[in-house]
């Protein structure tokens, strides 16, 4: 590639980037149109890609530039006021601007193109203020176009001023060369807008110092009475304000360098391959017990775990930047269907991996148009309903679990359950049976369908569908889900669920027929075993299918031998042997599958199969385990299809109906783990504070200081025994063999274990604390399982124990 | 100077057979490997071929051929298609043989079913006869099921 090209391709990359903020301020802009700030970086993006174009013989380039230029001017004299007119003909114009710089991209010119009419629309708007504004303004404007003649004359005695005030308060330095580019706002200028000076004064007092006055411009209005000396000092502050900001832009732009993306994704792929190497080290070294070695390879892990962290971080981008399109697209839906809304942005720093923010521009796109097409409602139809016409679009992102969650909420009229239902018999995608008996979120899940966004009459009738199908495919492409909320009258939510990061994922192992298979955590919800006693009566039969009662629920159960087709021999359940459960989660569904054993969980890097095997969808990837043999990564979705256990939607239990139903009006409802510690009786702690559990031997328990810790994941995690904290004797077992049983606490990287006697069950109750039982470690009791059962205060009983590492985060 | 092509050349149960020698990426011994359920048979596995994951093809069960005895373990031949590398498990390894282009002959049309499609012709060497293996053809194993089936 020559120099030539080089600048071509800096130019294009700039601009793209210039071009999208544009999008975003013009809006932001015909919103506050005396917003000064952006109209003038709106000016000076134009005003480079003009000048560039030129310099480098884009001429139609650089003719829609400069008209869009000028007419840019005009706004920001102050001659034309922006309003939607203008503001559709400068969106059309980066358009036009974005389509010619794609060309050039592609071809080395700007294509054949005509833009006279976009030429003479933003031609007329400049010469012809009729368009948009009324008579006597006009005339102001012929006065102050006078005005500005005389300003320009007088702009060097004014930069002077500027920078004699600036040295008086401030030694910034350079600042003669930044007058070069785009200056920023001059001193009349802002007095003009700020005061009630008039432009006549201004002119005046530029004139005087034309002919030789020495005093600056501020002064000379000051004592003419034109303006109050404070207000000058104002003034001189918000052109300082301007050219720092100036200054501290170029500063940023120092900071960071252009990466190829390429270059990233190899070193992505080296990192991956440095995990795979690490963790085949470390079954080395635990094998070899050779302390040097040992400790050596911890501290590669630890430098692993760092650098992968690290370099994911390079792959990431605040979601803020595709959201930032999503303004100008509603308005332009909003325009084209005559609504008016107004969009919320939350959470826009929320940062995703590259390739995932690629993977759902587009499906968050289609969320956003269908919001604003057929979720709000037309003005009119939104005051007869009591609703302020403004239709208000919310975009929401946060961090949960590992996962990023990105909600699209409108308050518009809402999906009718009744129309729904009756569309998808009528399309024959449920029977009227089945109809009559899915819940309400299975429902709205129905227009996800494919065969619900192809009928046109549809759309127009319910409102929604068009092309839902292939948001839910391109996001679950990713590994994602997607959810619909809506209350008729009241609004609809889209709720995307997507994971960070595609290529390193902690994953489950477990074994089956002999081979592993890695099971993405995401789609975990939880692991069940069942002694070999429990075994028989655990698992019951419906009509042949197995289930399992889980918390009064009937989970239905997937053998993954007889999915895998593995064996043939049908499965036996005398057969004296633990039965292992993973529960799994997939389209809203739990499941529980069926595995030989369960190893651990690892992170394992995520690599494509081959064409040949791209069919199977009960595998999602391979991976490499440590030992540097492979094993298939489970998709969770593949295997209940497979399965069955989604396709069938079969009916779920009345119990479970009303669980739904009381889980809405019940804000208490919490899922508590139950446990036993020391002789105390039972306890109980929020599922959701656990961590893990962990189950660990005890001659792996050493101690540091007075601490008794394990090393946990490349870490030393302190223990805790729950029975002492809270004032017990512990159990006086202490079988050097036995298994200690850990809950894993974790805050802000910090891990405690809370070492208990025996975890008894997980359960999911109203919870009334009765605070009657208080005290060190004891936050009270509740009747949980109709026992009285004490709720331990886990923040205090690590904080009383481990005051040090979780002070700070205490705050 | 006479057309000629190099080609790698293997053994498929007493059978002689080569590849273009320009397609072939290398020649490994045999590898563990992982086991791929509900795909057909031909799939014998996943090897770890320096951190990619690579879909072994036993080419015995692709050409209908009978079972390798299970003492005998096979040699990897990993070819590069346009979806990757991919590993070709055969009998034995032959010799980097240079045939010319005039020794090159269509199967004969008595040669039926899915052997002719993935047996693009033959070389009348001096001593015996190379097949020629189409590898495109050989790697489409979920596109064509019904040779997979006959394969089992």
């Amino acid at each position: 590639m020559n120099d030539a090209d080089d600048i071509v391709k800096e130019f294009l990359v700039e601009s793209y980037e210039n071009l999208d903020r544009l999008d975003r301020d013009l809006i932001t802009l015909e919103k506050n149109p005396k917003d000064s700030d952006i109209l003038a970086s709106i000016f000076r993006t134009i005003h480079t890609i003009k000048g560039t174009s030129g310099f480098l013989g884009f001429g139609k380039l650089g003719a829609v530039a400069h008209i869009g230029e000028s007419l840019l001017g005009r706004l920001r004299d102050g001659t034309l006021v922006l309003d939607g007119e203008i503001t559709t003909a400068l969106l059309a114009m980066v358009d036009a601007i974005r389509q010619m710089l794609a060309s050039i991209e592609a071809q080395g010119s700007e294509g054949e193109r005509d833009d006279s009419a976009l030429i003479s629309t933003l031609t007329r708007l400049q010469h012809d203020p009729e368009a948009a504004r009324t008579e006597a303004a006009k005339s102001e404007a012929a006065k102050i176009e006078l005005a500005k003649i005389e300003l320009a004359k007088v702009e060097l005695a004014k930069i002077e001023l500027a920078k004699i005030e600036l040295s008086k308060t401030e030694a910034a330095a350079g600042e003669g060369g930044a007058e070069a580019a785009a200056p920023p706002a001059n001193i009349g200028a802002i007095l003009m807008e700020r005061t009630g000076v008039t432009p006549a004064e201004i002119q005046r007092a530029a004139a005087l110092q034309k002919e030789g006055d020495p005093r600056h411009l501020g002064e000379i209005l000051v004592e003419q009475g034109a303006v109050k000396a404070a207000d000058v000092v104002e003034a001189l502050r918000v052109q300082r304000v301007q050219r720092t900001a100036r200054v501290s832009t170029a500063a940023a732009s120092d900071s960071t360098i252009r990466v190829d993306v390429g270059l990233l994704d190899k070193v992505m792929n080296l990192v991956g391959e440095l995990v795979l190497a690490r963790n085949q080290v470390l079954l080395f070294a635990n094998r070899l017990k050779d302390a040097s070695f040992l400790a050596a390879s911890q501290r590669l892990n630890l430098i692993t775990t760092e650098l992968q962290a690290a370099v994911m971080k390079t792959r990431m981008q605040p979601i803020g930047n595709i959201w930032g399109q999503f303004p100008r697209t509603v308005r332009d839906v909003a325009l084209g269907c005559g609504k008016e809304v107004r969009i919320e942005m939350e959470g826009k720093e929320t940062e995703l991996d590259k390739t995932i923010i690629e993977a759902i521009k587009d499906p968050l796109t289609h969320l956003v148009r269908n919001s604003v097409d057929h979720g709000i409602e037309l003005p009119a139809d939104r005051v007869l309903a009591g609703k302020d016409r403004v239709g208000r679009l919310t975009l929401r992102a946060f961090h949960e679990g590992g996962q990023v969650n990105i909600e699209i909420s409108d308050d518009g009229a809402g999906l009718s359950v009744d129309r729904i239902r009756k569309k998808a018999v009528e399309r024959a995608l449920i029977t009227a049976e089945q109809a009559a008996r899915i819940t309400e979120r299975e429902i709205f899940n129905l227009i996800f369908l494919p065969g619900f966004s192809t009928a046109q009459k549809i759309t127009n009738v319910s409102g929604r569908g068009v092309g839902m199908d292939v948001v839910k495919t391109n996001v679950e492409k990713i590994g994602g889900t997607v959810d619909l909320q809506s209350v008729l009258g009241r609004g609809t939510t889209v709720r995307v669920k997507i994971p960070l990061t595609l290529a390193i994922i902690p994953a489950l192992v477990v074994t089956c027929g002999g081979d592993r298979y890695a099971i993405p955590q995401v789609s975990l919800l939880e692991l069940v075993r069942l002694a070999p006693e429990q075994a028989k009566s655990g698992i019951e039969m419906v009509q042949g299918a197995p289930v399992h009662r889980l918390r009064g629920r009937l989970l239905p159960l997937v053998y993954l031998s007889r999915v895998l087709d593995l064996c043939d021999a049908e499965w036996n359940p005398q057969e004296g042997r633990p039965v292992n459960i993973v529960v799994l989660q997939a389209e809203g569904r739990a499941f529980g599958l069926v595995v030989d054993e369960i190893n651990d969980t690892e992170e394992i890097v995520v690599k494509p199969l081959g064409k040949q095997l791209k069919g199977v969808n009960t595998f999602a990837g391979a991976t490499i385990m440590g030992d540097g043999k492979v094993a298939l990564i489970l998709d969770a979705l593949g295997l209940a299809q497979k399965a069955n256990v989604v396709s069938e939607r079969h009916d779920r239990t009345v119990a479970e109906k009303e669980l739904s139903a009381a889980e809405k009006d019940a804000g208490n409802r919490q899922t508590l783990l139950l446990f036993q510690a020391g002789d105390h009786g039972r306890m109980a702690i929020p599922l959701a504070l656990v961590a893990r559990l962990e189950e660990f031997s005890r001659n792996k328990v050493e101690r540091a200081g007075q601490r008794k810790v394990v090393q946990y994941r490349g870490q030393i995690m302190p223990l805790i025994e729950v029975a002492e904290a809270v004032g017990e004797s512990a159990s006086a077992a202490t079988d050097a063999n036995s298994r200690l049983q850990v809950l894993v606490y974790a805050e802000r990287g910090h891990s405690v274990g809370l070492v208990v006697e025996r975890i008894l069950d997980i359960v999911e109750e109203d919870v009334v604390l009765d605070r009657m039982a208080e005290r060190a470690g004891i936050l009270g009791s509740a009747v949980v399982q109709q026992r009285v059962t004490d709720m331990l205060d886990v923040q205090g009983v690590v904080r009383a124990a481990d005051p040090e590492s979780f002070a700070v985060a205490a705050e | 100077m006479a057309q000629s092509e190099q080609f790698c050349t293997f053994f498929l149960d007493g059978h002689f057979f080569g590849v273009p020698v320009q397609q072939v990426q290398e020649v490994i011994r045999y590898q563990e490997m992982t086991r791929v359920p509900l795909v057909p048979q031909a799939v014998r596995g996943l090897i770890n071929l320096r951190g990619q994951i690579v879909t072994a093809i036993d080419l015995r069960r692709r050409l209908g051929m009978s079972e390798r005895p299970a003492d005998k373990l096979p040699m990897n031949v990993v070819v590069r298609t346009d979806d990757g590398a991919l590993s070709l498990l055969v009998d034995e390894i032959g010799d980097v043989i240079e045939a010319e282009q005039k020794t090159f002959e269509e199967p004969p049309d008595t040669l039926k079913g899915m052997r002719r499609e993935m047996i693009q012709g033959v070389h009348k060497l001096n001593d015996r006869l190379m097949h020629v293996l189409d590898i495109e053809k050989a790697c489409r194993i979920m596109e064509a099921p019904e040779s997979a089936v006959a394969v089992r």
